[in-house]
């Protein structure tokens, strides 16, 4: 494993939300003192469900929200200050990718003046070498400059995807978040944008935090993946290991319900109850009211992120409890 | 004993363009049938069409047969008697589906007045009935909720309950549980299969997820492009699909377990409905396309005792499939 690029300490963000009209603001602690590394060239994937603080935690690692606690270091350094050149500077080396490629791109504008844009922005090469790299990004994603002069509207939904790719990539970035970034596409269209992704990913040794609910895209492309349930991370270990061995009951939930061709859904984990709400998190373990096998002790203690081995941290009182723990 | 539903050469154009090209389908008392494909390959516009619930100018034909009895273009009492009485229907975005300004009481009252005759408080109990049915907690007090006091799961729940208000033969399902988070679709799809067990209910399941449809589904038919191209056994068709845009769609889901490899993905894009290519529809993107593909569309043809596929290289295809397998 080469050194970390992204370093993520203990950060936390929190909301100001009003319950009704006049309702009093309440504190909704969307990422609650949530710490990653992500290896130079790695894939961490970052799965959970609506609510779970995935994409607030992606924001905050980009820069484009402040963590009101810890810090995000990138190479090594802290993140500068918002609108600062150094900054600036620093925001070209990351760019994100969103799930909904038509509103990321400006519909009035021919998608080759998008992916130039960041060009202009950051300065970068005489106007020649822009037209140039913008060709060079259309062939990297696999169209053609004709493709450059139409307008988002007439191109298909993986097309825009792949142009919002090469617009992130205009900039040669080091880091790409990407949230939710095949979600809105059809599955032969996802798989053609996930190759996409892998192979850009060996050639420009790309670092990507891939955020997404679907636990089989982010198996396919992720080193390592991070379970997140209500703001903190429950679960995190190699991609393989963690799908095959679930430790966490959420994880293991989680991955039972994942829907399989050729699999009847026989022996199924049904979780009972409704997605948590951030606004009203539990006291203790925050999946204890929906845990088939809490104890006493999970509704009153928040389990820490513990070290199970086999570079595996789990954050449940069964799992890392000393008496629950035994040769499994 | 006719089938529930038959559907023979079902056509529907819009303002000239073919969206569905002469769908064939057949579903029998109880069954569980899964519809399949991507967006914009008719799945949801068969069903629609078939309940007379498109828009006026779109044009549709063909037969639609309810245990035998023509449904397309019966009078609109009929259809009324048909659509929520016989043939429910749940939609993938519960909750734009209810009224926010009723409470739950109201609206599901409304569907038991209309298909059920059931006087005063017997509709109420009735009504306290289905949410208990469908899994709702203290269903008496929350009759009395609003649409937006339940979580997303719920309200899907309460639609569960709505559709059932008139005893249908067959719930269509269009995309259930797409809005819903992965814990909360398997609550869903197990409330589904125990209503759909306990009131021997028959069932179209139309999903864009293979994993959903091959897990609740006896049957399953993928459609590309207006057109059915396989209908088989769900478990025949994941282990063996011989339509090559099956096999493409099962190909290109990335596996949960084992080792990775990479996906293959099914070249270019769905054609342009306003620009069918001539032939087979998938000949542009298929990898065993042959001349002939390019000529005439096949038919859907039966394989086996079950299992039918329109296309003319369906023999080819499962060589070449077995063909990866054995290396």
């Amino acid at each position: 494993m080469s050194a970390p690029l992204v370093e993520v300490c203990a950060i936390s963000r929190s909301y100001a939300m009003r319950s009704g009209m006049f309702g009093r603001a309440a504190a909704v602690h969307a990422v609650d003192g949530v710490s990653l590394t992500i290896a130079k060239g790695e894939t961490l994937g970052l799965v959970g469900e609506s609510g779970s603080g995935k994409s607030t935690t992606g924001r905050v690692v980009l820069g484009l929200e402040l963590p009101d606690r810890g810090e995000v270091r990138f190479d090594g350094q802290p993140m500068a200050a918002p609108g600062t050149p150094a900054w600036r500077a620093q925001r070209a080396r990351m760019q994100m990718i969103f799930q909904d490629p038509l509103g990321a791109l400006d519909r009035r504008l021919p998608v080759a003046a998008q992916i130039r844009e960041p060009l202009d922005i950051h300065g970068i090469g005489t106007p020649a070498d822009r037209d140039e790299r913008v060709r060079e990004l259309l062939r990297a994603v696999e169209l053609t400059p004709a493709h450059g002069a139409r307008y988002p509207g007439a191109l298909s939904g993986g097309q825009r995807q792949r142009i919002v790719l090469a617009r992130a990539l205009a900039t040669k970035p080091h880091f790409l978040v990407c949230d939710e970034p095949v979600s809105a596409l059809d599955v032969s269209i996802q798989a053609q944008v996930v190759n996409l992704l892998c192979d850009l990913q060996a050639q420009l040794s790309l670092t990507l935090l891939f955020i997404s609910h679907d636990l089989r895209v982010v198996r396919q492309i992720s080193n390592v993946v991070a379970v997140m349930y209500l703001g903190r991370i429950v679960e995190i270990g190699s991609a393989d290991d963690l799908f095959a061995r679930p430790e966490h009951p959420y994880t293991q939930a989680l991955v039972s319900a994942s829907p399989a061709p050729g699999r009847r859904s026989a022996g199924r984990i049904v979780l009972a109850g409704d997605p948590p709400n951030p606004a009203a998190r539990p006291q203790g373990c925050a999946f204890h009211p929906r845990c088939p096998r809490a104890i006493a002790r999970c509704k009153g203690e928040v389990p820490a992120l513990a070290d199970v081995g086999g570079n595996r941290q789990v954050a449940c009182h069964l799992v890392t409890g000393a008496e629950t723990r035994d040769a499994a | 004993m006719p089938p529930l539903v038959s559907i023979r050469d079902f056509r529907v154009a819009f303002g000239g363009v073919p969206v569905l090209r002469g769908v064939d389908l057949a579903l029998g008392k109880g069954e569980a049938l899964g519809l399949v494909g991507e967006s914009g390959s008719g799945k949801s516009v068969t069903w629609l069409a078939a309940l007379g619930l498109l828009p006026r100018h779109a044009q549709v034909s063909g037969s639609v047969r309810l245990e035998g009895r023509e449904i397309l273009g019966a009078p609109a009492a009929e259809l009324d008697h048909v659509r929520g009485g016989r043939v429910a229907m749940i939609f993938q975005d519960p909750a734009s589906a209810l009224n926010p300004v009723l409470t739950i009481r109201k609206q599901l009252c409304e569907a038991l007045a209309l298909h059920r005759d059931l006087q005063g408080n017997a509709v109420k109990a009735e009504a306290r009935r289905l949410l208990d049915l469908v899994g709702i907690p203290d269903a008496g007090r929350r009759l009395e909720a609003y649409p937006h006091e339940f979580s997303g799961g719920q309200v899907q729940r309460i639609m569960i309950a709505m559709a059932l208000a008139g005893n249908p033969d067959l719930l269509i399902a269009d995309e259930p549980t797409t809005a819903l988070d992965a814990t909360i679709q398997a609550q869903i799809l197990e409330l589904l299969s125990t209503v759909r067990r306990e009131l021997g209910m028959a069932m179209v399941l139309i999903s864009h997820d293979l994993g959903v449809v091959a897990e609740n589904c006896d049957r399953v038919a993928v459609m590309y492009a207006g057109r059915i191209v396989e209908e088989a056994p769900s478990n025949q068709l994941f282990a063996d699909p011989v339509h090559p845009y099956a096999q493409g769609l099962i190909g290109a889901l990335p596996p949960l377990d084992g080792p990775r490899r990479r996906l293959t993905a099914i070249p270019g894009t769905v054609p342009d409905p306003a620009k069918m290519p001539d032939g087979c529809a998938f000949a542009p993107r298929c990898t065993l396309a042959a001349e002939p593909c390019r000529l005439a569309a096949p038919t859907l043809a039966a394989i086996a005792n079950d299992r039918s596929v329109a296309c003319i290289r369906a023999e080819a295809s499962r060589r070449a499939l077995l063909g990866i397998a054995a290396e």
